[in-house]
C-alpha cells in the first residue's frame, strides 16, 4: 500500500472511530455524574456510526447499507437518550443525587 | 468526489482533531455544562465527517437528531439535576483511573491493529454522490421495511416510557381514606420553590401565588 497523503484512507476513519470509542469507554467507567455516563454512551454510538459510514462509503458505494444502518442507530440512540434521562430524573427524585457510586441498591 | 482531494484531507484532519479533543473534553472537564456543549461540537464535527463521506442525508439526520434533540435533552437534564454536591472520596480512585486507562489503551491498540492489518477490499465500487438519499429511501421502503416500521414502534414505546418514568408519583388510592382515587392524575405536593410564607404549602400552587402578589 503506497502512502498517499492527499486522499483519506479508510484506516483514517477507523482510527478516529477507535479514538472516539475508547474515550467513551473510559468516560463510561470513570464518570461519577450520571449525565456524563449518558454522554459517554452517545460518544460510543457516534464512533460506531463513523465506522458504519466509512465502510458504506469505501466498500459498499452502490448499495449504501451502512448509511441505512446508521440511520437506525441514530433512531435507537434517540430513544435510549430519552428513556435514560427519564430514568435519571426518577433516580434523582428518589435518591437526591446523581453520584454513580451511590446508586448501589442492587449491588451485592 | 466533488471537492479536491487535498481540501478533503485538510477537512478530515481538522474535523478529526475537533472530534478527538471534544471527546476528551466531554470526558475530562469538571464542569458538566461545558461537557454538554462540547458534546454538541463533537456531534457537529461528526456530521461534517459524514458530509466528507458523501452522505448528506445522514449528516442532516445527525444534526437534527443529535444536536437538535439529544443534546438539548441532555442540557435540560443537567439543568434539572445540577445540584452542587460534595462527592464522597473513594479509596483507590487514582488507581482505578489508571487501570481503566490501561484497559482502554489496550482496546485502542487492538482496534488499530485490526484496522491496519486487515486487507480491506478498497477501492470498492464507485460511491454514489447525490443519489444516496434516493437509494436510502428505496432501501427503507423495500428490504428494510420491517426495521423501519419497528423503529416507529420503538420510538412510540420510548416516548411513553419516558413520560411514565419522568412524571411524578401518582396515587391511585387516597392516602387518608384508602378509597380508590377518582382520577389518577393527583400529584404529590410539590416542593415549594417560590413560596416561602404563603399559607398552606399543599393547597395548590397558583392560588397563594396570586394572593400574595401585591
Amino acid at each position: 500500500m503506497t502512502l498517499d497523503l492527499t486522499t483519506v484512507p479508510l484506516q483514517g476513519y477507523l482510527a478516529l472511530a477507535a479514538v472516539l470509542f475508547c474515550t467513551g469507554v473510559w468516560g463510561l467507567i470513570n464518570s461519577r455524574n450520571a449525565v456524563r455516563v449518558l454522554m459517554s454512551i452517545e460518544l460510543m454510538l457516534n464512533a460506531v456510526n463513523i465506522n458504519l459510514m466509512a465502510f458504506s462509503s469505501y466498500l459498499d458505494g452502490q448499495l449504501i447499507r451502512g448509511q441505512v444502518f446508521a440511520i437506525f442507530v441514530i433512531t435507537v440512540a434517540a430513544a435510549e437518550a430519552a428513556v435514560g434521562l427519564a430514568i435519571l430524573l426518577s433516580l434523582y427524585r428518589n435518591r437526591e443525587t446523581v453520584d454513580m457510586e451511590r446508586f448501589n441498591l442492587l449491588r451485592w | 468526489m466533488t471537492i479536491a482531494s487535498s481540501t478533503q484531507f485538510i477537512c478530515f484532519i481538522a474535523l478529526s482533531a475537533a472530534v478527538a479533543i471534544g471527546a476528551l473534553g466531554v470526558v475530562l472537564l469538571p464542569n458538566i455544562v461545558y461537557s454538554a456543549f462540547l458534546l454538541g461540537g463533537v456531534f457537529l464535527s461528526v456530521a461534517g465527517l459524514y458530509l466528507l463521506l458523501n452522505a448528506s442525508f445522514v449528516a442532516a439526520a445527525q444534526v437534527l437528531v443529535y444536536v437538535g434533540a439529544v443534546n438539548v435533552l441532555i442540557l435540560f437534564a443537567i439543568m434539572l439535576v445540577n445540584k452542587k454536591e460534595n462527592l464522597a472520596a473513594i479509596p483507590g480512585l487514582a488507581l482505578r483511573r489508571v487501570l481503566s486507562g490501561a484497559v482502554c489503551a489496550g482496546l485502542f491498540a487492538l482496534l488499530l491493529r485490526v484496522a491496519f492489518s486487515t486487507p480491506w477490499a478498497t477501492p470498492g465500487p464507485e460511491p454514489l454522490g447525490d443519489e444516496a438519499t434516493i437509494r436510502i429511501g428505496e432501501h427503507l421502503f423495500s428490504d428494510y421495511l420491517l426495521p423501519f416500521e419497528l423503529a416507529s414502534v420503538l420510538l412510540l414505546m420510548a416516548m411513553i416510557g419516558a413520560i411514565v418514568l419522568a412524571r411524578r408519583d401518582v396515587f391511585t388510592t387516597d392516602i387518608a381514606t384508602g378509597e380508590p382515587a377518582d382520577q389518577g392524575l393527583i400529584e404529590k405536593s410539590r416542593t415549594p420553590l417560590l413560596l416561602e410564607n404563603s399559607g398552606p404549602a399543599n393547597a395548590g400552587l397558583e392560588a397563594p401565588l396570586l394572593e400574595t402578589n401585591p
